[in-house]
C-alpha cells in the first residue's frame, strides 16, 4: 500500500490502486458492507442469504468495473492534488453506476430513486473506504518509524564492528594500502547505516553496499568466505528498502560461514520474473548449536516487516533448509523510479526522489522529523 | 621475573587476529622474555598442538569452529600441566558481564598493547580458572568429552557417543569402536546432553540416535523387562522400571521419523 501524501490543509491520502493489497480490502470490505446491508433489509434468516446474493448480483460488477477503471488511472490520479482525486474517484463511482444502470438496469417499480439509492450506497461505501484508508495510513506510519529504528538495532553486530577493526588493525604495519581500503569500505557501509533510511532505493545501490560488506568479511574470514553472485537477470533499476539485503548476508556469513572450519559458499541470486523481483540468498547449514538463531529470527522478521510495509501483500519473504543449506528467498514487486516518477511534477516537501512517495504514511515522517534515528 | 620466556600459544580461527597478536606479543617482547610457540585456528588444534608443545599462555580466541575456546579450556585442564588460559573476546557486554562475574580473565578486541602487556605479567601468578567456574559460563554443550590417557588428552566426539554408563568411581564411555573411562558426574552429563541423550537405568545414559528398538526380555525369575537394543554394537542394555515410558516415547518416536523418510 502506497497512499499518495498530500500537503493540503485536510491531509487525504489514497492508497495505490495497483496494489494487489489495496484491492483486496477493498473487494472484502465493499462484501462485508452487502452482507450488513442485506442484514438490515432483510429480518428472516432464510431469505436474508437471498438477499445478499440478489444484491451481490448488482455490486459485484459494479465494484469490479469500478477498480478496473482506477487501476487504469492509478499514475494519473497519482499527480493530481487530493481534493481533485477524491472528486474524480467520486465522479468515476456515478459514472460507473450510470453506466452499468444503462446496460444492464433492471426493472425498477420506482426506477428513477432506485437509481439514486443506489449512487448514493455506493458514495457512502466510497467515503467509508477512503476513512478506513486514511486511519490505516496513519496507524502504519508510526510503525515506519519504529521499523527503521528497529532496522537500525538489528543491523551490524558489535561482533562484527570490533573484529573488522581488529582484522584492520593487524593489517595497518604489513599491508597499509589495504588496510585503507577496508577502513573505507567501513567508511561507506556504516554511512548507509546510520543516514536516514525510510527511502526506498535502487537494488544496484544495495547490492554494492553488500559488496564492500562482503569484501570486509573476506578480510576476516580470507578464503573460508566464497561468494557467488547471479546477477546476469537483475534489474538495477528496481526499487528496495535500504539494507534488505545486507542483513540477511550478515546472517549468512554469522551462521553459515563461521562456524565452519572449512571454506563455505554465501550464494546470491537475483532475478526478476513476471514482474516480481526475486532474490534468494543460499548459505551452508548446520542443524547443530543453535544458540544464535534467536538473533537470526530477528532480522527474518524485521525484514519481512519492512517488506510488508513498502510493497503490502506483494512483497514476501520465506525461508527454509534445503538438505545442508539455508534458504531465504524475498519476493516483490518490480517498481522502479520511471514508474512513479511522474509524481515528482507534484510540489511535495522533502519528495526530491520518486522513490519517497514508496513509503508508507510518510506525512509524519515527512515533516522534516528526521533526527529521531541521530538523538 | 623468570628468565626463561613465557611461551605463548595464539588461538583464533580468523587469521589476521592472530598476525594482529603476534604483532603485539613483539611489541610486548621489549619488556617482558617472550616466546610465541605457535598458533592454532580453534581448540581443538590447540589440544593437539598442546601434546608436542608445551606453553605457559594460552591467548584464545571464544566462538570458533569445530571447539570454541570455552570448550577448549575446559579440556586444556586435563593436561598435567596446563597452562593458564586467557580469552580474547570482543563480544558484547553481556559476555563481558559474565567474564566478570566469574572471575575469568579476558582481554577485548581490539587489544591495546598495554593491557596485553599487564596480562601477560600477571601470568606467573594466575592458576587455570576452575572447571566449576567454566562450565558456568558454558551456554552450549561441548562437542567433546576428554579423558586423560598416557598423558594425553583424548577427545570423544558427543556425536559418537552410544552409551555412558555410571559405574563405581568412573563413567564408561562406549563408542562403536572401543570404551574410554571418564571422571564426571552423570547427573551433570544429563543436564548438558539431554537434548541428544536419555536415561534409561539408573545409571546409563543413551544416545537416542543410537537406539535401533527395544526387546522385552523374561529374567529367570519370570520378570520381565526392556532391554535396548544398539546400532553398531551387539550389546544390549536394560531398561530400568522406573524409565518404562521412554520405551513407548522412543518408539513412537522412531515410527515417525521413519514415516518421514519414507515420504
Amino acid at each position: 500500500m502506497q497512499p499518495i501524501i498530500r500537503q493540503d490543509t485536510i491531509r487525504l491520502e489514497f492508497p495505490d490502486f495497483r496494489n494487489l493489497g489495496t484491492i483486496l480490502r477493498v473487494v472484502l470490505a465493499v462484501n462485508a458492507m452487502t452482507i450488513v446491508a442485506a442484514l438490515v433489509k432483510e429480518p428472516q434468516v432464510e431469505l436474508w442469504i437471498a438477499q445478499w446474493i440478489d444484491m451481490t448480483a448488482t455490486v459485484e460488477p459494479y465494484l469490479i468495473v469500478e477498480l478496473a477503471i482506477l487501476y487504469a488511472l492509478a499514475p494519473w490520479l497519482f499527480r493530481q492534488t487530493a481534493s481533485m482525486s477524491a472528486f474524480v474517484i467520486a465522479a468515476v463511482t456515478v459514472g460507473v453506476g450510470l453506466g452499468l444502470h444503462a446496460l444492464i438496469g433492471r426493472p425498477y417499480s420506482d426506477a428513477p430513486f432506485a437509481l439514486v439509492r443506489q449512487l448514493l450506497l455506493a458514495l457512502s461505501a466510497y467515503a467509508v473506504l477512503l476513512v478506513y484508508f486514511n486511519l490505516r495510513a496513519k496507524a502504519l506510519s508510526p510503525a515506519i518509524a519504529e521499523s527503521r529504528l528497529q532496522a537500525l538495532q538489528a543491523r551490524i553486530r558489535p561482533h562484527f564492528l570490533f573484529n573488522s577493526i581488529n582484522a584492520v588493525l593487524s593489517l595497518v604495519r604489513s599491508d597499509p594500502k589495504r588496510a585503507e581500503t577496508a577502513l573505507l569500505d567501513m567508511a561507506d557501509l556504516f554511512r548507509v547505516l546510520m543516514r536516514d533510511n525510510r527511502e526506498l532505493v535502487p537494488i544496484a545501490d544495495e547490492v554494492e553496499l553488500c559488496r564492500q560488506y562482503l569484501e570486509l568479511e573476506k578480510l576476516r574470514l580470507t578464503d573460508r568466505l566464497q561468494v557467488e553472485w547471479h546477477l546476469n537477470n537483475m534489474p538495477e533499476n528496481a526499487l528496495v528498502p535500504p539494507l534488505l539485503l545486507q542483513p540477511l548476508l550478515e546472517n549468512a556469513v554469522y551462521h553459515g560461514i563461521e562456524p565452519l572450519a572449512t571454506p563455505g559458499v554465501v550464494s546470491i541470486n537475483i532475478f526478476s520474473k513476471g514482474g516480481d523481483v526475486h532474490a534468494i540468498l543460499r548459505n551452508p547449514y548446520r542443524s547443530e548449536g543453535g544458540s544464535h538463531h534467536a538473533g537470526n529470527k530477528m532480522a527474518l522478521g524485521n525484514i519481512r516487516e519492512r517488506l510488508k510495509l513498502h510493497f503490502d501483500a506483494e512483497g514476501s519473504l520465506e525461508s527454509r533448509v534445503r538438505d545442508t543449506m539455508y534458504e531465504v528467498h524475498i519476493r516483490m514487486p518490480y517498481r522502479t523510479a520511471a514508474a512513479s516518477s511522474a509524481s515528482t511534477a507534484e510540489p511535495l516537501p522533502g519528495a526530491g526522489k520518486p522513490a519517497a512517495r514508496r513509503n508508507e504514511g510518510g506525512p509524519a515522517l515527512r515533516d522534516g522529523n528526521t533526527g529521531v534515528l541521530r538523538g | 621475573m623468570a628468565d626463561a620466556p613465557l611461551r605463548v600459544l595464539i588461538v583464533d580461527d580468523e587469521a589476521p587476529a592472530r598476525r594482529r597478536l603476534r604483532d603485539l606479543l613483539a611489541d610486548c617482547a621489549a619488556a617482558l622474555p617472550i616466546a610465541c610457540v605457535g598458533e592454532a585456528a580453534n581448540g581443538r588444534e590447540a589440544l593437539e598442538l598442546l601434546h608436542a608443545v608445551s606453553a605457559d599462555l594460552v591467548l584464545t580466541d571464544i566462538e570458533m569452529p569445530e571447539m570454541g575456546g570455552l570448550e577448549f579450556a575446559r579440556h586444556v585442564l586435563k593436561l598435567s600441566q596446563p597452562p593458564v588460559v586467557i580469552f580474547t573476546t570482543a563480544h558484547d557486554k553481556h559476555a563481558v558481564q559474565a567474564f566478570e562475574v566469574n572471575a575469568v580473565d579476558f582481554l577485548l578486541k581490539p587489544i591495546r598493547v598495554q593491557r596485553l602487556l599487564a596480562a601477560l605479567e600477571k601470568v606467573p601468578r594466575l592458576k587455570p580458572v576452575s572447571s566449576a567456574r567454566l562450565d558456568a559460563l558454558a551456554s552450549t554443550a561441548r562437542r567433546f568429552l576428554s579423558v586423560t590417557e598416557r598423558s594425553r588428552v583424548v577427545l570423544v566426539p558427543v556425536e559418537e557417543i552410544i552409551y555412558l554408563k555410571a559405574e563405581l568411581k568412573y563413567i564408561t564411555i562406549r563408542t562403536a569402536e572401543r570404551e574410554f573411562l571418564l571422571e564426571e558426574s552423570l547427573t551433570k552429563l544429563e543436564e548438558e546432553f539431554g537434548h541428544r541423550l536419555v536415561r534409561v537405568h539408573r545409571n546409563c545414559l543413551v544416545a537416542r540416535d543410537a537406539i535401533r528398538g527395544f526387546e522385552r526380555r523374561v529374567g529367570d525369575e519370570g520378570d520381565a523387562h526392556w532391554e535396548v537394543l544398539l546400532k553398531g554394537i551387539a550389546e544390549t542394555l536394560p531398561v530400568s522400571r522406573r524409565q518404562q515410558s521412554i520405551v513407548r516415547e522412543i518408539g513412537r518416536e522412531n515410527q515417525r521419523g521413519a514415516e518421514a523418510s519414507a515420504r
